[in-house]
């Protein structure tokens, strides 16, 4: 698709793009390609010379059981964010789309936690359920949980599922509740009157036709899992207990702050990079579908 | 519909209420404990109703900040903030509306590569090039700066595809009709184009100011000053010292107040935010 009616100018359009290009080129481009760069050298143990290796950094990263291990996390997390808040907001949205007095109201408080930042999200959530002085950890104690995520690896994981979900309801709220407006009211009517009853109603009417919705977020809430929930980590758990809430993104950062191995680093980068194109590109084909959809 | 639908309308308000009463909680414990005396809390003897210590808390974060960990006034770590923030949200508009003007009423060599070359960054989110990245802003000298802190962020594929598409769907007519008046590119670009696309700049503002506001990785890594860091990254420093020392109600007080900004500009402009939350997402 071209405009027809345009301006002739040799200098202008580029002095136009100029100020994007130079940051693209600058600060995303050039730090890529180092990355890409660093990830087939092995530098020594003093950074005095470097070599390069070809995929040993990549061979050593996947024969290391702490990376396989923050890999498994990272898709367990994804799909456990992605599954609970997914499964609780198209609960909420379902509900909103009826015809409420004060749906309005219904939806403005039920959307502002968006603007809540990760980290605090994870302020506000470790605070509820600090082991010694979280409201919610005395509630868990009487019903005789032994509850202190910062010694059990498996509660503190469960702790940043539950934060990370919780901040994402809204998100996902408001696409299901767009979703459901968008779908004709008179095929609901038209499966009433063929006598199927409001839950059967939902999963063969309903469901199906929200399916491009729900698959749109599985891969948005995929992302926010991936890199947006840093930020809770950080503040929670730092990756702790030992290393039972690392991910991928929160192991390339603690990795090179230590100012280990920078190949190994730069290595881990570029796998996330191809990890981005492929979600980006499930992204993008998903879009061209729902045009024609 | 066919059913009546009494009974299950006050279940949908039911479960609304429980929902609205979930996603509200954990807000209300921060202004809750925000309120109230540190060693009360420290104890694990916080009550869920609001202390008398509103002002004396508040007033003690916003001008001078926690006693221990970081003393940094929490005032000044929502001034930088608050200029991050715009500083992204302005230029990430600035120079994608400028960029999409070019590429959509323009031909000139290149152009098709350009517009790739900007639409790929999708691609490189700050977590995949941390290091890198983090060594050219040293090298730039722009550690410690709003230069800094902004301009490796700025760049917005998504913005600009917003704009490219929104320039197509303006009439060729409109451009015909500024040219009969006289008006060259920038002229037609200031007086025409930019008054149409109020509404969408508004809408994309919205977001990227929340967006901007909520950085948390890349502050993290370049502000070492204390009075450089943002409220995001402060607040993670004040829980970093041993728990006993941690100084919960200044911690939630700044919690509440790092909340503040985003959750206002989503809840007074909620149709703008929609809106941009929808379109940045196409």
């Amino acid at each position: 698709m071209q405009k027809q009616a345009i301006f002739q100018s040799k200098l202008l359009p580029y002095a136009l793009v100029a100020p994007q290009l130079a940051i693209v080129l600058i600060f995303f481009y050039w730090p890529a390609l180092q990355a890409v760069i660093q990830s087939f050298l092995l530098q020594d143990a003093f950074g005095l010379s470097t070599t390069f290796v070809w995929f040993e950094n990549y061979i050593e990263l996947f024969k290391d059981p702490a990376y396989f291990a923050s890999i498994l996390r990272t898709f367990f997390f994804s799909f456990a964010i992605a599954v609970s808040s997914l499964s609780f907001a198209l609960l909420l949205a379902v509900m909103a789309d009826k015809p409420l007095r004060g749906s309005m109201l219904y939806r403005t408080l039920l959307i502002w936690p968006y603007a809540v930042a990760p980290p605090v999200v994870g302020v506000l959530w470790i605070f509820m359920l600090h082991p010694s002085l979280g409201v919610l950890a005395r509630y868990l104690r009487a019903m005789g949980v032994d509850w202190n995520p910062l010694l059990d690896g498996d509660q503190a994981a469960a702790l940043i599922i539950l934060a990370a979900a919780w901040k994402q309801i809204s998100y996902n709220f408001l696409f299901f509740l767009a979703g459901l407006q968008a779908i004709p009211k008179s095929v609901f009517e038209a499966a009433a009157i063929d006598g199927a009853r409001p839950m059967r109603r939902f999963w063969t009417v309903t469901f199906p036709l929200l399916s491009p919705t729900i698959f749109f977020l599985l891969v948005v809430n995929i992302v926010y899992a991936f890199f947006d929930t840093f930020g809770i980590i950080d503040t929670m758990t730092r990756g702790g207990p030992g290393t039972s809430t690392v991910t991928l993104v929160y192991k390339v950062y603690s990795d090179g702050l230590l100012g280990g191995n920078l190949g190994s680093s730069a290595a881990q980068s570029v796998i996330l990079m191809i990890m981005v194109i492929v979600l980006t590109g499930i992204q993008f084909r998903f879009v061209e579908r729902k045009v024609t959809y | 519909m066919v059913e009546d639908e009494g009974i299950r309308r006050y279940v949908a308000h039911a479960i609304l209420w429980i929902g609205i009463a979930i996603v509200a909680f954990p807000v209300y414990i921060a202004i809750v404990a925000s309120t109230q005396d540190n060693a009360l809390i420290a104890n694990g003897q916080m009550s869920l109703l609001p202390g008398g210590h509103f002002f004396e808390v508040y007033y003690q974060t916003i001008f001078v900040g926690t006693s221990g960990s970081t003393r940094e006034p929490v005032g000044n770590m929502m001034l930088n903030s608050l200029v991050m923030a715009l500083l992204i949200a302005v230029g990430k508009i600035a120079i994608s509306i400028i960029s999409a003007y070019a590429i959509v009423y323009f031909r000139f060599p290149f152009r098709m590569p350009i517009f790739w070359i900007i639409f790929i960054t999708l691609m490189l989110p700050v977590e995949v090039r941390i290091y890198p990245t983090y060594k050219i802003v040293a090298d730039l000298h722009m550690l410690d700066s709003y230069a800094g802190l902004a301009l490796p962020l700025i760049a917005s594929a998504t913005a600009t595809l917003l704009f490219r598409q929104f320039f197509m769907t303006v009439p060729d007519e409109l451009l015909e009709a500024s040219r009969i008046d006289g008006a060259g590119p920038l002229r037609f670009f200031w007086d025409t184009l930019l008054p149409l696309s109020r509404t969408n700049m508004a809408a994309l503002f919205v977001i990227l100011f929340i967006l901007g506001w909520n950085q948390y990785l890349w502050p993290l890594l370049i502000t070492t000053r204390d009075d450089m860091q943002t409220i995001q990254v402060g607040i993670r420093k004040m829980i970093t010292t041993t728990d006993a020392l941690t100084e919960w109600p200044i911690v939630m007080a700044t919690a509440v107040l790092a909340m503040l900004p985003p959750v206002f500009v989503v809840v007074v402009m909620q149709k703008l935010f929609v809106r941009g939350l929808v379109e940045t997402e196409k």
